[in-house]
């Protein structure tokens, strides 16, 4: 039999593009015979940010098989980082390049705060290493909260007590306040630009997913002794994975934070970490396309049917729930294949809420 | 000087001392077994030569090198690759891919190469494909390469085993109960197999088994462990006849 | 005199994260999961006792009572209905689902009681305690707390040590397969352990209200999750662990909010955390776990 692996992933690969691309596409149409609601408008640049920490959150739970609660912390890391970069430059450099700088700034911090988290977090497994993540993510809100950045003639001032203690000189600004956060930054994302850094996303896990790195990444996922016991480095490969997702959540937040004029630490808390949670397990862990998926509808769902926002959470519990239980509990996973096997359905190669890749 | 040369090795778990003064001197390419009573301590053993356990006492040197305190990665690149008694495949990949994650130390580019799809990522990959396709044709499991490890009938899931353990180049090779719920026919052709691969790529093997025809069949020198300490060892015919063993298997006066 | 102070309200905060934490390390040692939800019972504990109180009037002992009843067939429930059927797969999924469930108890609040916070009348109706003429002032809620809390410790080691049932429990966190082997009843006593988590929760949100008056439907997040991490400090598995956890964590946070700041008091919280598991992983007395290879 003549084996072609790369070309049968390399197709597959190119759907999910293709799923996007249709997307955004359909979108502009709307858009541009003016179907789309003001609301619904105001929310393309969000959903961009949310599918982004969505595939980047899948990286970890469902790639790596490790659960992090504290996800948001690494977007608000990018978000705060980029914001400031925005407003500390944007009057020198033309907006296009601020821009550019402010994603590429958080996206590094992002990735140098996940990086530094990482090395003793991912020693730990399980349900401890999802704790500590929680922790993190808490520690790193309540540090923002506490942040206070003014600039004035003699350079940047820091302080974690209050605005006055910067001790600005009458020329400073504040520009990072503590837990009132930034504002000023250009609102220069646009959906166009979100598009593109999907689809830089989906480059970047696609490609790590089908390679060397990526096979070991699952690896450790599927039998972290029998990883070991062939020789691959678990802390490191457990570190490249959770960097790099942790740089994309940083990218996601530097987009999502150049939509707005204003920031603050507070957006970025539990409850976030939670919602994209349910982004992944509803789109299926180790599932990219269905990411992608779940990330939008559930972000549009909401807009679309308002008297269920006050519910919405709650139906999130519940789905979170119940897509756990049918998917894992081994009785119910066999009744529903009992019940498929019955019903004249064509077999459908790969379910939302299975594991594809 | 042999290739890995154990000496004293004990382990104690709390109070329990698990395993005892073993040695066991593995020349390369000999093919070696390592038998005894269940809970003797025969995959304790294994685990402390893969780094698994800390011996409490004792040392492990391969080639010249010791490798007591060595994390598990590191000692399969020093050269000792295994398999388990339950069996440890990566079930959600292919049969293909699970032995490619064996080749991972062998074909090696790295992570930005592979995000970026360099040259250099290509002929890496088809490179490791050939390899990897090479390893399943020796156990006859080409024509499964593409499906998911989780669906091959048992037998052959412990080959795969082998062959992923196989594809990280071992000097060594431990294998923990190979022929575990084999039929007579899968046992001959497994014994086939190891005899052909130690020829083919010079390998020493330590193998733990319950089957008597396969490891009296197979094995140069048998080790048998009892409650964690060396009861007999010598060719097959001397254990075989060695009253000691017999007594630990069936029961009766030491 | 202030230091006096704070550690005193220290040793009561973290008595009331010890028998949270208590619920959590049964749990844990004997069915081997983070029941995220726990620290959401303690609230629904909370808003039972109000509700008798304020709505139906009842004396502060019944209201306890309900409180306990109603927490306690909750956990069963949760554990029968969302965390049984998981219990082969891996433990990923039921982390996800009890990281739903304790979502669904927080909305279930919000949406029956709604978000405005309710004020609930202490339980304990002793006079405060005056010590060293006066200047030391000990709440009676604190008393009742760090007694309530010590009692309930002994009981429940003597429990688990002297009684079949707490051997039981012990069978069954050492080796289920073997506890059912032995038959042992492992449904009923994981049941059981459930049951009691959550009529200590109960208990501790009457508690936690009595000491800090303010009720909405997130008062039991941030509790339950430093009590997880007095948990894990005392070592998880270990009821004097928990206690002792609980207890050093309190004091912690207490002398962390009034040297430091009330921000940073959670952080350091949470840094108490990662340096346990990083340093220790078992706790202080926890013993280390081996995995079967």
């Amino acid at each position: 039999m003549k084996m072609k692996p790369l070309s049968r992933s390399f197709r597959r690969d190119l759907v999910t593009y293709g799923m996007v691309v249709v997307m955004f596409l359909a979108i502009q149409l709307l858009s541009g015979m003016g179907m789309l609601t003001n609301s619904l408008s105001g929310q393309l640049v969000p959903i961009c940010a949310y599918i982004i920490m969505a595939i980047s959150l899948n990286l970890t739970v469902g790639i790596l098989g490790e659960l992090s609660l504290g996800h948001a912390g690494f977007m608000s890391v990018g978000g705060f980082v980029g914001a400031f970069v925005s407003v500390c430059v944007g009057d020198a450099v033309p907006g296009w390049l601020c821009f550019a700088l402010a994603l590429l700034a958080g996206t590094a911090a992002a990735a140098l705060f996940g990086f530094l988290i990482g090395i003793p977090v991912l020693r730990l497994q399980g349900d401890y290493l999802a704790i500590v993540t929680l922790a993190f993510g808490e520690i790193i809100k309540n540090l923002l909260n506490s942040f206070y950045v003014g600039r004035d003639a003699s350079g940047f001032h820091v302080s974690l007590k209050d605005a006055l203690s910067l001790n600005l000189d009458e020329t400073g600004d504040v520009i990072i306040n503590g837990a009132q956060g930034i504002t000023g930054m250009p609102r220069s994302a646009t959906f166009g630009l979100g598009f593109v850094l999907i689809l830089i996303t989906l480059f970047i896990v696609l490609n790590l997913i089908n390679s060397r790195t990526g096979r070991a990444i699952m690896s450790i996922r599927d039998n972290r002794i029998a990883a070991e016991s062939v020789g691959v480095n678990v802390t490191r490969y457990k570190l490249i994975a959770f960097t790099i997702s942790a740089a994309l959540a940083g990218l996601a937040g530097a987009l999502y934070a150049h939509n707005f004029s204003s920031l603050v630490a507070k957006k970025f808390d539990y409850n976030t970490s939670i919602l994209i949670l349910v982004f992944v397990v509803v789109g299926g862990m180790g599932n990219i396309r269905g990411s992608i998926i779940a990330a939008a509808l559930l972000t549009i769902l909401p807009e679309l049917l308002r008297g269920f926002s006050d519910y919405r959470m709650l139906v999130y519990a519940v789905v979170l729930i119940v897509m756990m239980l049918f998917n894992q509990s081994p009785q119910l996973v066999a009744w529903r294949r009992r019940l498929a096997a019955r019903l004249p359905l064509p077999r459908k190669k790969a379910a939302a809420g299975e594991k594809e890749v | 000087m042999a290739l890995l040369e154990i000496t004293n090795l004990g382990i104690a778990f709390g109070g329990l001392q698990a395993v005892e003064k073993f040695a066991l001197s593995i020349e390369k390419g000999h093919l070696y077994g390592l038998i005894g009573p269940n809970g003797a301590g025969k995959t304790t053993v294994f685990n402390m030569l893969t780094g698994v356990y800390q011996p409490t006492e004792g040392d492990i040197v391969l080639d010249g090198r010791s490798i007591v305190g060595l994390k598990p990665a590191v000692i399969n690149k020093a050269g000792i690759a295994r398999t388990f008694q339950n069996i440890r495949l990566f079930k959600d990949m292919t049969v293909l891919d699970n032995v490619k994650v064996g080749l991972h130390n062998q074909v090696k580019y790295t992570t930005a190469t592979g995000i970026l799809r360099l040259p250099s990522y290509f002929v890496k990959e088809r490179a490791m494909n050939e390899k990897a396709m090479e390893l399943l044709k020796i156990f006859d499991l080409d024509g499964e390469a593409g499906q998911p490890a989780s669906s091959l009938p048992y037998g052959k899931q412990r080959k795969l085993e082998i062959a992923r353990a196989l594809a990280t180049n071992p000097k060594l090779l431990l294998l923990d109960e190979p022929a575990a719920g084999m039929n007579p026919n899968e046992t001959a052709e497994l014994m086939e197999t190891v005899r052909f691969v130690r020829d083919k790529f010079g390998i020493a093997v330590l193998l733990i088994e319950h089957d008597m025809s396969f490891v009296m069949g197979l094995c140069e020198h048998i080790t048998v462990l009892d409650y964690g300490r060396i009861i007999a060892e010598g060719d097959p015919e001397t254990v075989r006849s060695d009253p000691k063993v017999i007594a630990a298997y069936l029961g009766g006066e030491a | 005199m202030q230091f006096l102070s704070y550690l005193v309200n220290g040793i009561s905060l973290g008595s009331i994260y010890a028998v949270i934490a208590l619920g959590y390390t049964m749990v844990y040692g004997i069915a081997r999961m983070l029941n995220f939800a726990h620290g959401d019972v303690i609230m629904v504990g909370g808003y039972v006792a109000f509700v008798m109180m304020t709505s139906l009037g009842l004396p502060a002992l019944a209201a306890i009572c309900a409180a306990v009843v109603v927490c306690t067939l909750l956990g069963v429930a949760i554990e029968r209905v969302a965390y049984k059927p998981l219990r082969e797969a891996p433990s990923l999924a039921v982390l996800i689902t009890a990281i739903g469930m304790s979502y669904l108890l927080q909305n279930l609040a919000l949406l029956i009681w709604g978000s405005a916070p309710k004020s609930f009348t202490s339980v304990v109706s002793i006079e405060p305690l005056r010590l060293f003429g006066g200047q030391l002032v000990v709440t009676g809620e604190t008393l009742v707390t760090i007694v309530t809390s010590a009692v309930i410790m002994v009981a429940l080691t003597l429990f688990v040590n002297k009684t079949k049932v707490g051997h039981a429990m012990q069978a069954v966190s050492e080796d289920k397969g073997a506890a059912q082997l032995m038959g042992i009843n492992v449904n009923a006593t994981i049941s059981l352990t459930f049951a009691i988590g959550s009529a200590l929760a109960a208990v501790a949100g009457v508690l936690l209200c009595s000491a800090y008056p303010t009720l909405m439907p997130t008062t039991g997040a941030m509790p339950g999750i430093k009590a997880f991490v007095a948990a894990v400090f005392g070592g998880i598995g270990s009821i004097p662990g928990a206690m002792l956890g609980g207890v050093l964590l309190g004091i912690i946070e207490s002398l962390s909010k009034a040297y430091i700041s009330s921000q940073m008091a959670d952080a350091i919280v949470f840094g108490v955390l990662i340096i346990v598991l990083l340093v220790r992983p078992a706790g202080i007395l926890g013993k280390q776990m081996r995995e079967k290879v």
